[in-house]
């Protein structure tokens, strides 16, 4: 089979050697991986498999955006190691690719005689962790670092290195990547069955046909544990996590210029405030455990709990207006580390419970489960004369945007066209999202490439502008439904 | 690029258009700055009658108004820059501004914001659900239907009912779309009889009052509403396809808060006094952006009320007494102006506007300083949430000029 997206229309023929189940940020940095590798002389082909119509369109596209340390993860773990590596990992590829980063640093606040008292433990935990930078500090400094705190902070612990990431830059730069070296993004294709014929092929049975691969990589991330299923297997349980976050008006970033973190306490996991990579601050998340797993409404009892939080942790964040609310679905599972496990018989590999830190753990997941089929006999090395990374358009508030600069605007007038006014988002940007290799299905996908209407007038005065550029390119998202 | 001049308006809606028609008239170098294609502003898209009548002495509609006021604001002399974003401050008087030719610096001597107002949308209200396609506001519906000739659904809801409602009621039947229900958190609904009871006969709309939408239901496109009859606590599912929030007005203040100007927190408007002067020397602000909101008529009034302030102040007047801050007190949320400046002259047409959170048949104005009644009016137009409350800027005429506080509110 050839590369290149597909939305609709029978799946191409021929056998590919990786089909990679979900294209959420794992599957993407699975995928730009193993595109990237060659088997015996010859370039792996890769398939991204994909139910919905983009790319990070389920729970890659809602969570809380945060590239973590891992200073708090459970020593030992899977999760820990992985969060580690990947953090420096996405660092790294972060800058090359030009996805925005900002390392503000996080401070976790006490806010009880118990909280405070556990923050040796979390230090400690930290250095386990191979973090080294924790530092307790006392209540003036917490005050000192995030003046507008509510009234009764008692001491803090600061993680310098916290830091926050776009997420949808992220896995739409690996997916970019992963077409530039040649793999095939199959969206609107749900996996409804499997077929093992007991010899090397697998045939995944999907909406749009059969799709044959030599091997499988499971990264459906919410489905994961339904496609393990598929395999046989009867290994974890996917419970949806929601989780409820408002995002409040640009006009409240000063307020939050770092990641304030609750202390896990018996009290329950109290929720964050945190800086947005599109400068707004966000308040969230909340924490229930769904049945239904498209579930992502948001809930009066949710807003009513985050408000309540919001105005003990930051009484002058809840003055600024509501810009956003979304809720993410975690793929929590009973287990209490990823549940990665090769099957080297079946040629089947999956990644699940990759809960909220799969960002971060993404890259090095994707190394990982590389190292994994090789002992399964896939032994691959990384090719040759890659292409360069994909250099993504930056959306993100602390770099130079293309309504900023005058060399730009100078060359394409374009860019000096702003339709989204909130966001300051361009002619220029709305255009180059829809021509780029794998363009937005929808509005949607327009705003997390561009922040088009993502903005505090959601849609007032630019709304049907921007539908207007996004209507004569409709993909076939219609008929494929 | 740089660019020197006069005066630089924000915002070439009715009040930013109409102050640099008569600041050019007065022969002075004047720039309006206008983000979208064409001025205008919000009339270009609301393509109704009942335009012009307080400044023009006529009525026409949305449209024909808009260009009305950029003609003449052109034939004065201003300059009218449109796709002409202003991105931030460069200085006390100068701004950052993006357009299709590049990046300009503005420098001028004085500036008049006015950006205007916008309707909080869904999520600004925080109305929890799914968040399916066809949420929209007037804005984005009226430019839909107006600007582009685009599609919406065939049932709607509309959540408010306020003169901003009856607007997109409109809207909506000449797009082919039908309002099933329009609610309103008040007891009753808001707007002017006058045009509910035609309202109602002519558009059939059904109005929901005391009642609020607390869920939408539907994943890719609307299926339903949650209502809740606030007096029962009742709840109901209405089968929609569309839904329009209308009203809940917020100005466009990011401009006047990134100059730090003081703020009503009321009204979230820069406060201005009787010169429509902000707290910053030589930057005014009119129309919508004070207060959230009045017809475009009494914006444009706004528009004509600060030029011989303008002047004043390029002509070095100094501003004259120490002002006295105007509250608003209950029913009220917010007051404009926020300040009266003795000897600064009356406010824009006589009038203290003020924005009631409830009904009250009849008005009796009651206006206060330290302690003392200094005026009682009763007023023979009723107070009525979602539209500004009008009060002649008489009744402060026996204020202290040297007192504290002047408080206005319903006895």
């Amino acid at each position: 089979m050839t590369g290149g997206v597909s939305r609709s229309g029978p799946l191409p023929d021929g056998t590919v050697d990786v089909a990679v189940v979900g294209g959420g940020v794992v599957g993407a940095a699975v995928a730009r991986e193993l595109a990237g590798r060659e088997h015996d002389g010859r370039a792996l082909s890769v398939a991204l498999v994909e139910a919905r119509p983009d790319v990070g369109d389920g729970t890659s596209k809602a969570n809380t955006a945060i590239l973590h340390t891992g200073f708090d993860a459970t020593p030992g773990t899977l999760e820990s190691r992985l969060v580690r590596r990947g953090y420096e990992l996405l660092g790294g590829y972060a800058e090359r690719a030009g996805i925005p980063v900002e390392r503000t640093g996080a401070l976790l606040v006490a806010w009880t005689g118990e909280e405070l008292a556990a923050l040796p433990a979390l230090a400690d935990k930290a250095v386990k962790n191979g973090y080294r930078q924790c530092e307790i500090v006392g209540a003036d400094e917490v005050y000192g670092l995030v003046p507008a705190l509510g009234p009764g902070a008692l001491g803090g612990l600061t993680v310098p290195g916290e830091s926050i990431i776009c997420p949808w830059t992220t896995t739409l730069a690996f997916a970019t990547e992963a077409l530039a070296r040649g793999a095939g993004v199959l969206l609107n294709t749900r996996v409804e069955g499997v077929q093992r014929d007991g010899g090397e092929e697998t045939v995944l049975l999907t909406n749009r046909g059969p799709l044959r691969a030599r091997w499988v990589v499971n990264a459906a991330g919410l489905g994961s544990d339904a496609v393990d299923r598929l395999f046989g297997h009867e290994r974890f349980t996917v419970t949806p996590r929601r989780g409820e976050l408002l995002v409040f008006d640009k006009m409240a970033r000063p307020l939050a210029n770092r990641i304030v973190l609750p202390v896990p306490s018996s009290r329950g996991k109290g929720v964050l405030i945190s800086p947005t990579i599109y400068g707004n601050v966000m308040l969230g998340p909340t924490a229930e455990d769904l049945r239904d797993r498209a579930d992502t409404s948001t809930s009066e009892e949710g807003f009513a709990f985050l408000v309540d939080k919001g105005l003990a942790l930051m009484p002058e964040l809840l003055k600024e207006e509501v810009t956003a609310s979304y809720a993410g679905l975690r793929a929590a599972t009973e287990h209490g580390d990823y549940q990665v496990h090769l099957d080297g018989a079946e040629r089947y590999l999956v990644l699940g419970g990759i809960r909220s830190t799969g960002l971060t753990s993404s890259m090095a997941l994707a190394e990982h489960a590389a190292g994994l089929l090789a002992e399964a006999g896939l032994v691959t090395s990384v090719r040759d004369e890659l292409p360069e990374p994909p250099r993504m358009p930056n959306i993100g508030e602390a770099f130079p945007r293309p309504y900023m600069c005058d060399d730009l605007i100078a060359g394409d007038p374009a860019y000096g066209t702003v339709v989204c006014f909130c966001e300051r988002v361009t002619a220029g940007e709305i255009r180059d999202a829809l021509a780029s290799p794998l363009p937005p299905a929808d509005i949607d996908g327009l705003r997390r490439r561009t922040r088009a209407m993502m903005g505090r007038c959601q849609g007032f005065f630019c709304g049907a502008e921007v539908g207007r550029r996004l209507a004569p390119v409709p993909d076939s998202v219609e008929e494929s439904r | 690029m740089n660019l020197t001049t006069d005066v630089a308006v924000v915002g070439g809606g009715p009040s930013g258009l109409t102050a640099a028609a008569g600041l050019a008239a007065a022969g002075l170098r004047v720039l309006v700055l206008d983000r979208e294609r064409e001025a205008g502003g919000i009339p270009r898209h609301s393509d109704h009658t009942g335009y012009g009548l307080r400044d023009l002495r006529t009525v026409m509609t949305g449209p024909a108004y808009a260009r009305l006021l950029a003609n003449r604001a052109l034939e004065a002399g201003a300059l009218v820059r449109t796709s002409a974003m202003v991105t931030g401050w460069a200085g006390e008087h100068a701004l950052d501004v993006t357009t299709p030719e590049g990046r300009l610096r503005v420098d001028a001597r004085a500036v008049v914001l006015a950006t205007g107002a916008r309707e909080r949308p869904r999520t600004a209200r925080m109305v929890p659900g799914d968040r399916p396609a066809g949420v929209l506001t007037t804005g984005q519906l009226q430019n839909v239907v107006h600007l582009h000739h685009g599609k919406v659904g065939t049932r709607a809801v509309i959540v408010g009912a306020e003169l901003v409602s009856w607007s997109a009621a409109l809207t909506l039947r000449t797009a082919g779309c039908r309002t099933v229900l329009m609610t309103s958190e008040h007891d009753r609904a808001e707007s002017y009889a006058a045009f509910s009871v035609p309202g109602r006969a002519v558009l059939r709309v059904p109005v929901a009052t005391a009642t609020r939408v607390v869920r939408i239901n539907g994943r890719d496109t609307v299926e339903s509403v949650e209502i809740e009859d606030l007096r029962t606590g009742e709840r109901r599912t209405v089968p929609c396809d569309t839904v329009v929030f209308t009203g809940g007005w917020i100005p466009d203040h990011e401009l006047a808060r990134a100059a730090g100007l003081a703020m009503d927190p009321g009204s979230r408007s820069p406060v201005v006094d009787n010169a429509l002067a902000t707290s910053r020397p030589g930057v005014f602000a009119v129309g919508n952006l004070v207060h959230p909101v009045d017809t475009a008529d009494v914006a444009a009034l706004d528009g004509r009320h600060v030029v011989r302030h303008v002047l004043a102040y390029l002509g070095g007047t100094p501003t004259g007494a120490e002002a006295i801050p105007l509250r608003a007190g209950a029913p009220f949320r917010w007051v404009s102006p926020g300040l009266v400046r003795p000897g600064a002259g009356a406010p824009p047409r006589r009038r203290i506007l003020l924005w009631p959170d409830e009904h009250r048949a009849v008005a009796r104005v009651m206006v206060t300083q330290d302690g003392r009644e200094i005026a009682r009016r009763t007023l023979p137009w009723p107070v009525s949430p979602g539209r500004v409350f009008r009060v002649p800027s008489s009744l402060l005429s026996g204020a202290d000029p040297h007192g504290g506080p002047i408080t206005v509110s319903l006895a």
